[in-house]
């Protein structure tokens, strides 16, 4: 027993030049982990909070009760939307290094998580992400075009040249706005949910945080708001390791899994493999008609890691091992179905390379026209009268004098 | 105005199936102040909903529930305890329609009591209409009277942009005029206390001019409209007294016209002086009105101070300090 208080500042098990150490991580055997009934107790399944479901073994086969038996072509859709993901984020993250777009922000290592989800999910439901979600558009099938457009800034920007870029959002596609100031679409999600089950709607609400930004009053509001109304609704912690350079043990991982916190607030809890695609689709499917049922909210947990760089304003070499991403011991997302797909004899290295050859072609024509709408420096630009726009729903006088002032300014 | 108010609310449940109340307090007990008395009764569990003590998540839940199709009310039990919800107001609320190029708004009123007067110490008493002012996309209205409490907030329930709607506590049951030895007054002698049980409005960005007069104009709100009333009178002014009622948007075109006419311009509000609410109001008055007037603008408001609790009344602007303020601008050639 230490015989006076201490100040414990949490360590990451290594830092630049250090080896990569990834020994704190707590795993399970794949198909270790039982699936319960979705009315399970929350006090009954607490153990889903600690453990890790995993599905995929590491002979590449689906094995155990959360093996979602999807058909290989489901599987092979699964495939090609992470794929779409990585290779868009790639030239994304390129066109950024060129100056063409100001920002961007990568989700290299992640695409499970919204991708499975996506999929797991049905079309009415509702979703909160953060900013590393991309690949839920590309479930949805939002044209590549506009999402591009919006990184622009341009013509065609959804966002009206407002948002930085990957501040997406679709009203069609049902996917709400990204803020940007974080954890906030946590409580909001909850209110929709809420709202879903007061209108007696079947669609549930469902969003995603990181680990790091799980530390803000958001984030427990909309734990406890969930709870105490068992709102219709799926909460995600993206359990990425870092937040910027600071490692998930700031956030509180240290002492306890973050999925560990839906039981402390009465619902259920279910720690994932997140790079384990089968695994995350499985847990949502589960946590969905658990909320859809009345059955109440879910915490998932994904275990996953952030492969790239927080955005285009930081370099992870200085914060951590260079190879630390390599070491990962849940290994890559994309590799992981596409060698279970293969092993089911319904993929091939040929294939995988003609189908990003054939992806990268898709992203590049949509590049072309994206720019015709207009870039930075060049091409057709956005009105700045339309910034006097929807700060309220018809526009005050102050603002139509704003407005004039501006226009005098610029002839 | 506790009863106009809940008709307020009364009559938008029943007109309209979504508009929904939520807050601390407010479905089984009514409200701390009783505003949301009998509504859960009435309504439904579902549709008035009692929270946990948790404001951001009030907000930010009404924000998600504007989202999905309703109209939520969302009560901060004072106005002393809405800075915990300040950033789903100000960063999410307030610029959901501008940052989705106007794809998602959220239509929610946020009702709280305000100001003091009621020997509420510094958690109790305190008037931060200036600081919601100050943030792009929401309007921002206080009303001093149960006639316009009711046609405010059923306007600012249909509004579909967000409303910060603050609610003057200490004329909750009756006027005040700034002096706390005189007996209660009810609002049943007051004009302004006559209440029709149906729907109306009051539009949202109209002053009031309570009182029209040539010798000065007087700018104020809330309470302190009844302590510039009896001020005013105490020195046999023929003032013209305009109550702002809407703050965001202003209806700053009526405040100048009066100035020009009367030269003169006192401004009072119980909020703290310094990047007041007033602050706003004199420069936007001097520019419309610098050549037209007779004596430099000047401003009544609460002390820069937190809200004691021992010393209310050497706190609370009330008519002494209104009048001093009077006789300056009055003197000046």
């Amino acid at each position: 027993m230490p015989r006076r208080s201490r100040l414990h500042t949490p360590k990451p098990h290594s830092r630049p030049g250090e080896k990569p150490d990834f020994s704190y991580l707590e795993t399970s055997p794949a198909g270790a982990v039982p699936r319960p009934d979705v009315n399970a107790r929350v006090r009954d399944i607490g153990n889903l909070a600690t453990e890790l479901v995993r599905v995929l073994d590491d002979e590449h086969r689906a094995v155990g009760p959360w093996h979602p038996h999807l058909d290989a072509s489901d599987l092979q859709i699964g495939l090609k939307h992470m794929l779409l993901t990585r290779v868009f984020d790639d030239r994304m993250q390129r066109t950024q290094r060129q100056g063409k777009i100001t920002f961007y922000m990568r989700s290299l290592g992640e695409e499970a998580v919204s991708v499975a989800q996506a999929m797991a999910l049905r079309p009415g439901d509702m979703l909160f992400p953060s900013y590393r979600n991309q690949g839920l558009y590309m479930v949805r099938g939002r044209p590549l075009v506009d999402l591009m457009c919006q990184l622009l800034s341009n013509t065609r920007d959804m966002c009206k040249g407002r948002q930085l870029p990957v501040m997406y959002h679709w009203t069609a596609g049902r996917i709400f706005s990204i803020s940007g100031n974080l954890a906030t679409q946590f409580p909001q999600a909850v209110g929709w949910a809420m709202a879903a089950a007061i209108k007696g709607e079947d669609d549930i609400a469902v969003s995603w945080l990181g680990e790091g930004s799980s530390a803000e009053a958001d984030f427990h509001h909309a734990m406890l708001f969930a709870a105490v109304y068992q709102a219709p609704v799926i909460l995600n912690v993206v359990n990425n390791q870092w937040a910027i350079s600071t490692f998930q043990g700031f956030a509180g991982g240290e002492q306890r899994s973050f999925a560990a916190r839906g039981p402390g607030y009465g619902m259920a809890g279910i720690r994932v493999d997140g790079n384990d695609f089968l695994a995350v689709y499985a847990v949502t499917q589960w946590a969905a008609e658990r909320a859809r049922r009345g059955a109440g909210p879910t915490l998932i947990e994904h275990v996953t890691y952030r492969g790239a760089a927080h955005s285009t304003s930081d370099d992870p070499a200085r914060y951590r091992p260079k190879d630390d991403y390599e070491k990962w011991p849940l290994g890559d997302p994309v590799e992981r179905l596409k060698k279970h797909l293969i092993a089911l004899g319904e993929w091939s290295e040929e294939r995988h390379v003609a189908l990003t050859a054939e992806l990268d072609a898709q992203v590049a024509a949509a590049w072309k026209e994206a720019v015709t709408h207009g870039t930075l420096g060049e091409g057709p630009k956005l009105d700045p009268d339309s910034m006097f726009e929807d700060v309220f729903k018809e526009m005050p006088a102050r603002l139509v004098r704003q407005r004039e002032q501006m226009r005098a300014e610029r002839t | 105005m506790i009863q106009a108010l809940n008709s307020a609310m009364d009559i938008m449940m029943t007109r309209d199936p979504t508009v929904v109340v939520l807050g601390e307090d407010v479905g089984y007990f009514g409200g701390v102040f009783r505003v949301t008395d009998g509504l859960q009764r009435k309504y439904g569990e579902h549709r008035v909903l009692d929270t946990p003590i948790a404001e951001g998540a009030i907000v930010g839940a009404a924000i998600g529930m504007g989202v999905n199709g309703l109209r939520p009310v969302a009560e901060i039990q004072f106005a002393d305890y809405i800075y915990p919800a300040c950033d789903q107001i100000f960063s999410e609320l307030a610029r959901l329609r501008y940052r989705t190029a106007g794809e998602f708004w959220a239509p929610v009123t946020i009702r709280t009591p305000c100001g003091g007067g009621i020997r509420g110490g510094q958690t109790h008493s305190q008037s931060p209409e200036a600081i919601f002012t100050h943030v792009c996309g929401i309007k921002v209205v206080m009303p001093s009277n149960p006639y316009d409490a009711k046609g405010l907030l059923i306007a600012a329930i249909e509004d579909d942009d967000p409303v910060v709607f603050f609610e003057p506590k200490r004329v909750y049951n009756g006027p005040f005029d700034g002096n706390p030895n005189k007996a209660a007054v009810s609002w049943s002698e007051h004009p302004k206390g006559e209440v029709p049980d149906g729907y109306y409005t009051v539009p949202i960005g109209k002053v009031d001019i309570v009182r029209a007069g040539s010798d000065v104009t007087i700018v104020t709100y809330g309470t302190m409209v009844y302590v510039c009333q009896a001020a005013a009178e105490g020195l046999g002014l023929d003032a013209e007294i305009i109550d702002v009622r809407s703050m965001v948007p202003l209806d700053i075109d009526t405040i100048t016209a009066s100035v020009n006419k009367t030269g003169r311009c006192v401004i009072a509000h119980e909020a703290t002086l310094f990047s007041g609410f007033g602050a706003e109001l004199s420069a936007s008055i001097q520019e419309e009105c610098f050549w037209k007037l007779e004596a430099p603008i000047q401003r009544v408001a609460g002390w820069d101070t937190p809200y004691p609790h021992a010393f209310e009344w050497e706190y609370f602007p009330g008519q002494a300090r209104v009048a001093a303020a009077l006789k300056t601008v009055m003197e000046s050639r």
